[in-house]
């Protein structure tokens, strides 16, 4: 392959710690090089006055899979909101929440990002989000297969035994090509199925655990391997008023575990969602500070922002229950979708109104949080697409990060609540580059274990995978870095141009990472006989049926979790 | 003889995954264990369509596959607007390759659906789809009503694996852990297998759905004595026991899409689901026919943004079911050619659309020989999916399986034909281009 050579751009490497060096980036067979063979013969990029990152790594955006695909089927109203006809080498694109899996490669490598994990797959419809992840275009991708609320993991819970439950652990992540372990509304999901919900220490009905429990477990079952992710934990009452406290004691859950590998072990996901003081919707509160506090103080815990943009969007989630109580409170259509034995799937159309004063202290935690956490290598831009907010939005949410300005220009737009039941307006912190880079790149790769696997950073060896802002890092007007973020002047996946001057220039198919568990054989020979079981007595597939087979992976990354020592 | 375990049927939205396939030396289908009657002559298989085969003056020619090919890229090549037609009874990767041939040639791509379940996806659309995989029903559901569909007829496995007569969890006693329920018109089959038989005047679905929406919500005052040939009393004896129940779950099938209210219908169906939902668990499901009929739904869905009848003629996909599905474009004579995959529009469509398709190009791909290939110009016979060819399909459930192939055959596969007409497509419109 030919070589690229980008010249004079102003570098952001926060992994091996580049912040803000004018340097040369190499690139040869996809990979960053230390020199180059020809320079004469290479193509030259001239990044001269531009900023340059990493492609940038989303740890938590729904799109691909069951549940995305049913939120599409339910609004084409959202269709058309995004429609765009074929051009050049692009196919047409539909949806502004809920964009066709082309529209959704495209416009992630138009804002420089390069990978992106699908946080919820429901293990039964598996092969369903990897079809869509082949047909997404030019980023990487993989996903999270969600365990938590299988009747396997809460029997062994039950049991407790821990050893059959990491082994189950270890056959599902395999048979489903994931890439970790997801838990979403552990215990309630599965209550859903008959109507009801419930807490973090509370029963599970027919079940003799607690959602505490199966987080417990299913952390030292992640551990048992050197797995590159934690857990990554949608805890129980997202949403709630007065939540905060669930989650503080969520955190605590796993507090004393020690991790088989160098990085957090729990990884709470779009955390606005869970830092709610009050008692209802009339007293409801930004308990942000309580949360960053925790998060400050502790350094088992990693988050992803799941930051509000204001505007119509999409929700959905595996947390049945939740989806059932907006739908209950907005009245609006409402597609539910339970997985036997395993998980759900709700989905509400959602308006966040700046004239709402709920909605305008929701908008304002996420960036509180980003604010108030100290460290941001703990801390992962979000919006938990689409359900704070379509993805497209992360440029809004960086200018607002950076600009202390456009923050107070905002506050003033929205209901006013907000300058009493949050503390946004009190806070002068504005991030600079740097730090964008961390949070939208470095610290998502380091949490998700792939700055082992090439992503994340411009090291030699690394994935070329390359983000050119037309922007000044001197630049600090928060409109020019909106736009600058939006439509990166350069990606580079893998080395090859993807995007030119904000426009689609080649479209690639992407890889799926996924991990394999290395269980011992005797001990998976034993699960084996209660999966058979299993799928005799409940699934309506059989086991042979289950596994997603080769075809939906053409373009495989494996990474081998050996038992840890 | 080989013997294949846990093959899947291509038939009817259930795809029973259970079967036992034995083929002997010769490679042909010896014998078929565990499939209902339909499904097994569907995998021993019939009287196919032996050769590709081109109209001239009025009679088929048999020919090569590419020459049937070749012929056929140049008639949609050809064409101003050409609908692409079927898509139900073959896997995903051939509904991929063939949105992107609607793609490159701007056509009308739209499946069976719009036929059939399509009231129900605009029903969807307007309310939402509160539902389940079968595995909820089989391990959950205590009262299971079958709403204008005769799974017995149409789903003859549907009960004895999801249903009524199957065990689970929480329902270990099988049917008698459960009450089954059927609301048809007429006494069919299925009814005679209820524990409770609601008998609806015809048209009448609408007002029933009402009514118990109605007492579900805490209004039955509203509701007259009599409603559509169904009694009150036994209206509110049916809520009770929906009331008291677990887990209901309402399977509707034709006898609900194409009677008078159509999709309002189901969303009626829809409302009163989630007016169970008020004192239950309550999901409601579309019995769907063709085998994966909905995995097309799905595929256009994540690439096109839309489940079916979609018009690709202005570059962006344009979704207005009414104006844009196949049979709209056939009555109004507006489309002048269309290719026709694995269905059979001339026995299904309104005598207005199949006499405009009679009157076009028609480029038809399937197994077997139909009252379309009376008219077709093109003829492409192809491989059995699941039996012939593998690929992806989507249960009634939306659940994705994998179908395989468990015999070799002369046929070329779906997506291949689709595919190889795709390039021959491109080749003529890059000469034009020169
Ligand atoms: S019920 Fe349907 S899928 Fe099952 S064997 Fe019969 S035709 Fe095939
Ligand atoms: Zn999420």
């Amino acid at each position: 392959m030919a070589e690229l050579l980008i010249k004079n751009g102003v570098v952001f490497d926060p992994i091996n710690g580049v912040k803000g060096e004018k340097m040369d980036i190499c690139i040869r067979d996809g990979k960053i090089v230390e020199s180059l063979h020809d320079e004469h013969g290479a193509r030259v990029i001239d990044a001269s006055g531009c900023v340059v990152m990493p492609g940038g790594v989303d740890a938590h955006a729904h799109i691909a899979g069951g549940k995305v695909n049913a939120g599409r089927l339910l609004r084409p109203e959202d269709g058309r909101r995004g429609l765009e006809p074929k051009r050049g080498v692009c196919k047409p694109c539909t949806g502004y929440s809920v964009p066709n899996t082309w529209a959704t490669g495209y416009r992630y490598a138009k804002m420089g990002y390069t990978f992106v994990m699908e946080p919820a797959m429901p293990p039964l419809t598996a092969r369903h989000t990897h079809e869509e992840l082949v047909d997404t275009p030019i980023i990487d991708k993989a996903a999270l297969p969600l365990i938590d609320n299988n009747w396997m993991t809460l029997q062994y819970v039950r049991d407790e035994n821990y050893e059959m439950l990491s082994a189950y652990v270890a056959w599902m992540i395999r048979a489903t090509r994931g890439y970790g372990i997801k838990i979403v509304n552990p215990g309630g999901t599965e209550a859903w199925g008959f109507a009801k919900n419930c807490g973090l220490d509370d029963p599970v009905p027919h079940w003799d655990v607690t959602p505490a429990d199966i987080i417990r477990a299913l952390a030292h079952a992640n551990e048992r391997y050197e797995m590159p992710h934690s857990i990554h934990v949608h805890g129980n009452m997202l949403g709630h008023p007065g939540n905060y406290e669930t989650t503080l004691r969520t955190f605590d859950v796993v507090k004393g575990i020690s991790a088989s590998m160098q990085r957090q072990t729990m990884h709470t996901t779009h955390i606005q969602f869970f830092c709610y003081g009050g008692t209802s919707w009339k007293d409801f509160e930004s308990k942000a500070d309580e949360i960053a506090k925790y998060v400050n103080e502790n350094e088992h815990i990693t988050i992803d922002l799941g930051s509000i943009i204001l505007g119509d969007t999409t929700t959905m989630t595996a947390d049945g229950p939740m989806e059932y109580t907006l739908y209950r409170l907005t009245g609006r259509k409402w597609t539910n979708h339970d997985v036997e034995l395993e998980t759900g799937a709700g989905i509400v159309p959602f308006l966040y109104s700046s004239r709402n004063p709920v909605h305008s202290v929701q908008w304002t935690i996420g960036l509180e949080l980003a604010l108030l956490i100290k460290n941001p290598w703990k801390v992962v831009l979000s919006t938990d697409h689409p359900n704070a907010g379509p993805f497209i939005g992360y440029p809004i949410l960086i200018s607002m990060l950076m600009s202390k300005k456009r923050r107070d220009e905002v506050m003033k737009e929205v209901h006013p609540a907000v300058f009493d039941r949050s503390s946004l307006a009190s806070i002068d912190r504005e991030l600079d580059f740097h730090e964008i880079a961390i949070i939208t790149r470095a610290s998502a790769a380091k949490i998700l274990g792939l700055h082992n696997h090439g992503k994340g950073h411009l090291g030699v060896g690394a994935d070329a995978d390359v983000a050119i802002y037309g922007i000044s890092h001197e630049e600090s007007d928060a409109g020019a870095v909106q736009r600058a973020f939006l439509n990166a002047k350069y990606t580079i996946k893998c080395g090859e141009i993807v995007v030119k001057d904000g426009e689609i220039v080649a479209t690639p198919e992407g890889r799926t990472f996924y991990v394999e568990p290395e269980c011992e054989e005797s001990l998976m020979n034993e699960v084996m006989k209660d999966i058979e079981r299993l799928f005799k007595e409940y699934y309506t597939v059989s086991l042979s049926n289950y596994p997603v087979q080769d075809v939906y992976t053409p373009h495989p990354y494996v990474i081998k979790a050996p038992m840890s020592g | 003889m080989a013997v294949y375990t846990d093959v899947l049927c291509p038939f009817c939205g259930c795809i029973c995954d259970d079967i036992v396939v034995e083929v002997g030396e010769d490679g042909k289908i010896t014998k078929v264990k565990g499939a209902c009657a339909i499904g097994r002559s569907k995998i021993m298989g019939h009287d196919r369509m032996e050769s590709p085969a081109i109209r001239e003056d009025g009679e088929l020619r048999d020919c090569s596959y590419d020459e049937a090919i070749k012929r056929a890229a140049e008639i949609l090549a050809d064409a101003r607007r050409p609908l692409l037609y079927g898509w139900s009874s073959t896997v995903c990767e051939t509904d991929r390759a063939g949105v992107e041939l609607a793609v490159e040639i701007g056509a009308i791509i739209d499946n069976t659906a719009s036929v059939c379940h399509g009231p129900s996806i605009l029903a969807i659309q307007d309310v939402g789809l509160p539902s389940c995989t079968l595995g909820q029903i089989r391990n959950r559901a205590d009262i299971v009503i079958y709403w204008g569909s005769n799974p017995v007829f149409a789903h003859p496995n549907h009960m004895k694996r999801y249903s009524y007569l199957s065990k689970g969890r929480f329902t270990p006693g099988g049917k008698k852990d459960r009450k089954m329920v059927v609301v048809d018109v007429r006494e069919t089959k299925s009814a005679k297998l209820a524990d409770l038989f609601v008998k609806v005047r015809p048209g009448g679905d609408f007002l029933v759905f009402s009514a118990l929406r109605a007492i579900l919500r805490g209004h039955e005052d509203v509701v007259p004595d009599e409603v559509a040939g169904v009694e009150k009393k036994d209206l509110l004896s049916l809520a009770e026991m929906i009331k008291n129940a677990n887990f209901i779950i309402t399977f509707f099938g034709m006898g609900v899409t194409h009677s008078g209210a159509r999709h309002n219908n189901i969303a009626n169906a829809i409302e009163f689901t989630r007016a169970a939902h008020l004192h239950t668990k309550a999901t409601i499901m579309p019995m769907r026919g063709h085998y994966n009929v909905n995995g097309f739904n799905q595929v256009c869905t994540w690439l096109l943004g839309y489940p079916f009848s979609i018009d690709l003629s202005q570059g962006y996909p344009w979704y207005n079911p009414g104006e844009t599905g196949a049979v709209d474009v056939l009555v109004h004579g507006e489309c002048d050619a269309a290719l026709i995959i694995s269905s059979d529009p001339a026995s299904h469509f309104p005598a207005d659309a199949v006499r405009h398709l009679a009157r076009i190009p028609v480029i038809q791909i399937d197994p077997y020989p139909n009252p379309t290939t009376e008219f077709a110009d093109v003829v492409i016979p192809s491989a059995i999916c699941g039996v012939e060819a593998e690929g992806s399909v989507y249960r009634m459930d939306s659940v994705p399986l994998r179908v395989r192939k468990i015999v070799d055959s002369k046929f070329m596969a779906d997506e291949e034909i689709i595919r190889r007409i795709l390039e021959e497509v491109r080749a003529i419109k890059e000469k034009e281009g020169e």
